[in-house]
């Protein structure tokens, strides 16, 4: 029963934000300990795990060719084919990109995205001009504009959590393979975990991009009532004033 | 044939290059940590190869996982200003390759499937060409040494030495957050080692009614996304939540099929991520980076899509792992 003391080093360490590394490395030895293994036992647990769970590790194997693809401008490249999305409406234009987002996650580009990536300069920048050209060209009220970029952010984060999982080499597929594979002394393929983690991607799709869609509709509901009382002015300045 | 051990040797001769690199780099504050860090790793891909095969102990490399520990833990590794390009030159760049840039980085994954699925049944003279069960992880180096032989003929880039620095930025970036994912694999196995998983395992057997598969894919999937919520990582819930429930109940009781069971369950883990501020560079950056006044913004456009979706993920595993 103590030994689940080790459990609760990993949770208390993880919630006061420690550093992970030592979480897990306390969190290892004072286990290992409550659990009665003698030091040197705890020491070739550590080794032998670590020696059999080195796949969890290799896709750093991907980085050269990703970096020497990122200094020849894949990110630029990237954006330039979403800024081809234009002239859509908020909730169809993050539609569109929770699924590219999904995509290319899929077959490992998850750094072509991101919030500093993708989101702040191009992505939430297009959600909102496209939801401005539905009030008429008018600044949006603050409510709403932070509804609108609090979007973008999340059709990326759903989009990269949803699709990464189906390629076989990201860090939580190896994770898993690694863990069984060194645990329980089974056998598992990387691409089988790849190959069910696709119903999840869809279902994923298919709940947030309905979230999208009906987003266009709450845009045009609460931009008709919130400049229903300003048509004397018709100032965008105004609207967004009196919502503050 | 070709071996799995290889590439490892591949992979850890690689850290060992980049360590040296960083060794000389002047511009990287805490070059001797970063080396240590990288150069230890490197040696201990190489080394555990004859661990693994049991003709050398595994003590030393127990001690050198703990000293990674230490000086990625203490901070001691950092970074160098990389030599690259800048956000300018990207973007002339982009233009003059167009989406040829695309090329290489999808090689990396199609010649990792296609190892993984037709190449594993050639054999040449009885032997397999990929060493069995080691396919998919065969398939991701040949596919990283396609995409880096198409992306420098692409790009026409000569010099090897390029993409090796390129990556290296990449890596000084990463840090040692790299390493985690493996650390929490090797905690998993002190954990079972130790006995956390039969102990966790006893309790959820006297509090779930015998044969409730519905309540115990439920707990599994749940468990994950409060463990996440409270932790902020996936990744660490994984090995706690799998060695309560999901190994022993789902799978080793209810017969369950693993790969499902254990996909869908991290899957389940990210419904948590979605909602938690624990989870700081998914939820609070961008909401910092977008000038958000509501921090939390980010994350209640995000949750009426999480609970729905963990609803899904068990209903997946109910209906179709079983």
């Amino acid at each position: 029963m103590i030994v689940l003391l080790g459990v609760l080093v990993v949770v208390l360490g993880f919630a006061t934000r420690r550093n992970p590394l030592l979480v897990v490395g306390v969190a290892g030895i004072v286990t290992g300990l409550l659990g009665k293994l003698s030091p040197v036992e705890i020491l070739r647990t550590f080794g032998d795990s670590f020696a059999s769970s080195r796949s969890v590790t290799i896709f750093a194997i991907t980085l050269p060719v990703i970096g020497l693809l990122e200094r020849n401008g894949l990110q630029q490249q990237a954006r330039t084919l979403i800024g081809k999305l234009g002239k859509l409406t908020t909730g169809r234009f993050l539609t569109l990109y929770l699924f590219l987002r999904q995509l290319t996650a899929a077959v490992g580009l998850q750094t072509i995205g991101g919030p500093a990536q993708s989101v702040r300069p191009m992505i939430a920048p297009m959600a909102e001009a496209a939801a401005e050209r539905q009030n008429g060209g008018r600044p949006l009220p603050e409510r709403l504009r932070e509804k609108v970029r609090s979007h973008a952010s999340g059709s990326d984060t759903v989009g990269l959590f949803f699709g990464e999982d189906c390629f076989l080499a990201v860090g939580s597929i190896l994770l898993i393979t690694g863990f069984v594979n060194s645990t329980y002394d089974t056998h598992l393929e990387p691409l089988q975990l790849a190959l069910w983690a696709i119903p999840s991607a869809v279902c994923a799709f298919l709940i947030h991009g309905a979230r999208l869609l009906r987003l266009d509709r709450t845009l045009e509901r609460e931009l008709a009532a919130s400049n229903a009382g300003f048509t004397a002015h018709d100032g965008g300045n105004a609207a967004q004033e009196k919502v503050t | 044939m070709i071996q799995s051990e290889w590439f490892f040797w591949l992979v850890g001769g690689v850290f060992l290059l980049m360590a040296l690199q960083m060794s000389v780099d002047r511009s990287n504050p805490k070059r001797l940590g970063s080396t240590v860090f990288w150069g230890l790793l490197g040696a201990c891909f190489i080394y555990s190869s004859w661990v693994t095969d049991k003709t050398a102990p595994a003590e030393p490399l127990g001690v050198a996982v703990l000293v990674m520990i230490c000086v990625g833990g203490f901070g001691l590794t950092g970074k160098g200003v990389p030599r690259t390009t800048d956000e300018k030159e990207r973007t002339a760049l982009a233009a003059r390759w167009g989406n040829k840039l695309f090329l290489p980085a999808l090689t990396v994954p199609l010649v990792a499937v296609v190892c993984a699925t037709l190449v594993d049944k050639v054999r040449i003279g009885g032997e397999p060409v990929l060493e069995d069960g080691s396919e998919t992880i065969l398939g991701l180096g040949l596919g990283a040494l396609a995409g880096l032989g198409v992306g420098m003929w692409v790009l026409r880039e000569r010099r090897i030495s390029v993409p090796v620095h390129a990556g290296r930025g990449l890596l000084e970036s990463m840090g040692w957050a790299l390493l985690l994912p493996q650390l929490l694999a090797v905690l998993g196995a002190i954990f079972q080692e130790a006995g956390v998983g039969t102990q966790v395992g006893k309790i959820t057997e006297s509090v779930l009614p015998d044969g409730q598969r519905l309540a115990a894919v439920a707990l599994y999937c749940v468990g994950m996304a409060v463990f996440t919520l409270i932790m902020g990582n996936a990744f660490a819930a994984f090995p706690v939540m799998t060695a309560a429930v999901g190994w022993p109940v789902l799978i080793e009781q209810m017969d369950g099929n693993p790969a499902a069971v254990l996909a869908i369950g991290m899957l389940a883990g990210f419904c948590g991520t979605l909602c938690t501020p624990m989870a700081a560079n998914f939820n609070l950056v961008p909401a910092a980076l977008l000038e958000l006044k509501d921090q939390y913004g980010p994350i209640k456009a995000q949750v009426p899509t999480a609970i729905p979706l963990l609803g899904c993920n068990i209903a997946l595993i109910y209906f179709f792992a079983f």
